[in-house]
């Protein structure tokens, strides 16, 4: 778990550094701004990372023997 | 009498009907009047806590939010994902204490933690003070959707205090299920809506979403990226991650989180909450369409500016359903929060200054609190004129100074003392107060420093303070603590 736990701060630094890469409209990926492209990918980055440490984490299982 | 209006009217009428119905054959105990007797599973938690998220801030606040500021807006879309990153980790810690300890408010947690009732107090009056504006939000909002919806037949203040009677009388009669069963409505209802204008209206008005943005940045160069000072690159930085550390100290959320029935439903909710963030990006191009097709808004009119493009471009019945699905996204909060409110003043306030009282007279002041509630709430929303996400920002900031109490408390062995929280808390919301009432900004107060860092949100000073105070004073009376503990063992 310890270990896995730090896989949860990538998607603090993939959301931040959108802005401080490119702070501008252009280049228009999808249609969308630079800065708003780059967050709605974080926002599926950041499921796929939660989905991944849940697929790791062992303390669901410890939780369904306790319960 | 027009269609829009109709249509409005019956979805009231639903919503009082099916929270009334949310009852069904509950006795309402104390704990099922405020945590659903914790039986609520995977679904109904989601709807819960996106119900939080989806209320008329993101109809009209973040909609006009990116009509008013553009670029900016986009932290909006970043903070509420990282805050369900904190939910993975923290929420079923704090739910298998809840339970344990038979716990129904974020109050409750604290004294049974830092056993302090006088801690549970503090922690209540700064939820309290903190959920009158966002519930003023919510009615001022469901005043401004049915005035506008309606056409103007119906003014906000009466559209204000329908919504308010509603809520208080469902809220009495079946606690959260009330919340939770309008809230499968509300989202089913705020989704399609949502979906529907932020695809249909930029493609009607400008052929597809990327010419809709491509229109924007012409007319308004910069405009969709961050300004080099004030809601600059470090604004943007410490906005998204002090609010996604404020979004689950909200009391009604927090309290929310212990109706789960199992702690495995956060971590699941944790991997498919992101995605339901998407649908902010649709308010965004709501909001961008409508500042090149009714443009003018400024200041807190800004907030009008979907309900302004949706009357512009579509017949009656269809903005009858865009009301109506605002006035579910009031409600549902609304409901949330007034329930939440009665809850922490009747049971962390009174009953702690009262030697004795029995859960069931807990519950009968909460009820006898809820229209007091309701009408704080209609008065503030009736009377007071602030744009919507200033007034957010404040209560956000307030709750924020909760986090690291509750962080270190989540530790098997917390170094915190019930001093050192209590002594945090009030030293970060009083740094709060004097930087919103003074108008201060880092700047303002040490205009030497580089724009990088003048531009951080003052509320990331207001979090250090109470962190610096919340230490020193734990260190302070932590020895005090250990000696009591050494002459109780004698």
């Amino acid at each position: 778990m310890k270990r896995i736990g730090w896989l949860a701060a990538i998607p603090f630094i993939g959301m931040c550094a959108g802005p401080v890469i490119n702070n501008r409209a252009a280049p228009f990926i999808l249609g969308m701004p630079f800065i708003l492209a780059w967050m709605v990918a974080w926002v599926f980055l950041t499921s796929l990372i939660m989905g991944v440490i849940y697929w790791l984490d062992p303390s669901p299982c410890a939780d369904e023997e306790t319960v | 009498m027009n269609i829009a209006l109709i249509i409005i009217a019956a979805a009231t009428v639903f919503a009082l009907v099916l929270g009334i119905a949310a009852r069904s054959h509950h006795k309402m105990s104390l704990e099922e009047w405020t945590v659903g007797g914790r039986h609520f599973g995977a679904l109904l938690v989601f709807l819960l806590f996106g119900g939080e998220i989806y209320s008329t801030f993101t109809f009209l606040g973040a909609s006009g939010y990116s009509y008013g500021f553009g670029g900016p807006a986009f932290y909006i879309i970043g903070y509420s994902t990282l805050a369900y990153v904190f939910s993975y980790f923290m929420l079923p810690k704090i739910w298998r204490y809840a339970r344990k300890h038979a716990l129904v408010t974020q109050p409750d947690f604290f004294v049974r933690k830092y056993d302090s009732p006088a801690l549970g107090v503090l922690v209540a009056l700064v939820g309290i003070v903190a959920l009158v504006p966002y519930l003023v939000l919510q009615l001022t909002g469901l005043g401004i959707i049915v005035q506008a919806a309606s056409y103007g037949a119906v003014p906000k203040a009466a559209a204000i205090i329908i919504g308010a009677v509603v809520v208080t009388l469902y809220v009495i009669i079946s606690g959260i299920r009330g919340s939770a069963w309008t809230a499968i409505v509300k989202d089913v209802m705020i989704v399609s809506v949502v979906a529907f204008l932020g695809f249909y209206l930029p493609i009607h008005y400008f052929g597809s979403i990327g010419k809709m943005f491509t229109a924007v940045n012409a007319a308004r160069p910069g405009f969709l990226a961050l300004p080099a000072h004030g809601q600059s690159v470090s604004w943007f930085i410490s906005t998204t991650l002090l609010t996604s550390l404020g979004l689950l100290m909200w009391p009604q959320t927090f309290g929310a989180s212990f109706t789960a029935s199992n702690a495995n439903v956060f971590r699941k909710n944790a991997v498919v909450l992101p995605l339901y963030q998407l649908l902010m990006l649709l308010v965004y191009f709501v909001g961008f369409t409508a500042l090149l097709v009714v443009p003018g808004l400024k200041g807190g009119d800004t907030n009008m500016a979907l309900l302004k493009i949706s009357v512009a471009a579509f017949p009656s019945w269809m903005v009858g359903i865009i009301g109506a699905a605002g006035v579910f996204t009031a409600l549902v909060p609304g409901s949330l929060i007034i329930m939440c409110a009665a809850t922490l003043f009747s049971r962390n306030f009174v009953a702690a200054l009262r030697s004795r009282q029995s859960d069931e007279s807990t519950v009968r002041l909460a009820k006898f609190l809820v229209p007091v509630m309701a009408a704080i709430g209609c008065y503030f929303s009736i009377s007071g004129s602030s744009t919507i996400v200033a007034l957010l920002l404040m209560g956000y900031n307030f709750v924020t100074q909760l986090f690291p109490a509750v962080v270190f408390s989540l530790r098997k062995r917390n170094p915190v003392t019930k001093e050192g929280a209590a002594a945090g808390i009030i030293a970060g919301v009083a740094t709060v107060v004097y930087f919103t009432l003074a108008h201060e900004t880092i700047g303002k107060l040490m205009p030497g420093l580089p724009d990088v860092v003048k531009d951080i949100n003052v509320g990331v000073v207001a979090l250090i303070v109470n962190v610096v105070v919340l230490t020193v004073v734990s260190a302070a009376t932590a020895g005090r603590r250990i000696q009591l503990v050494e002459e109780t063992v004698k």
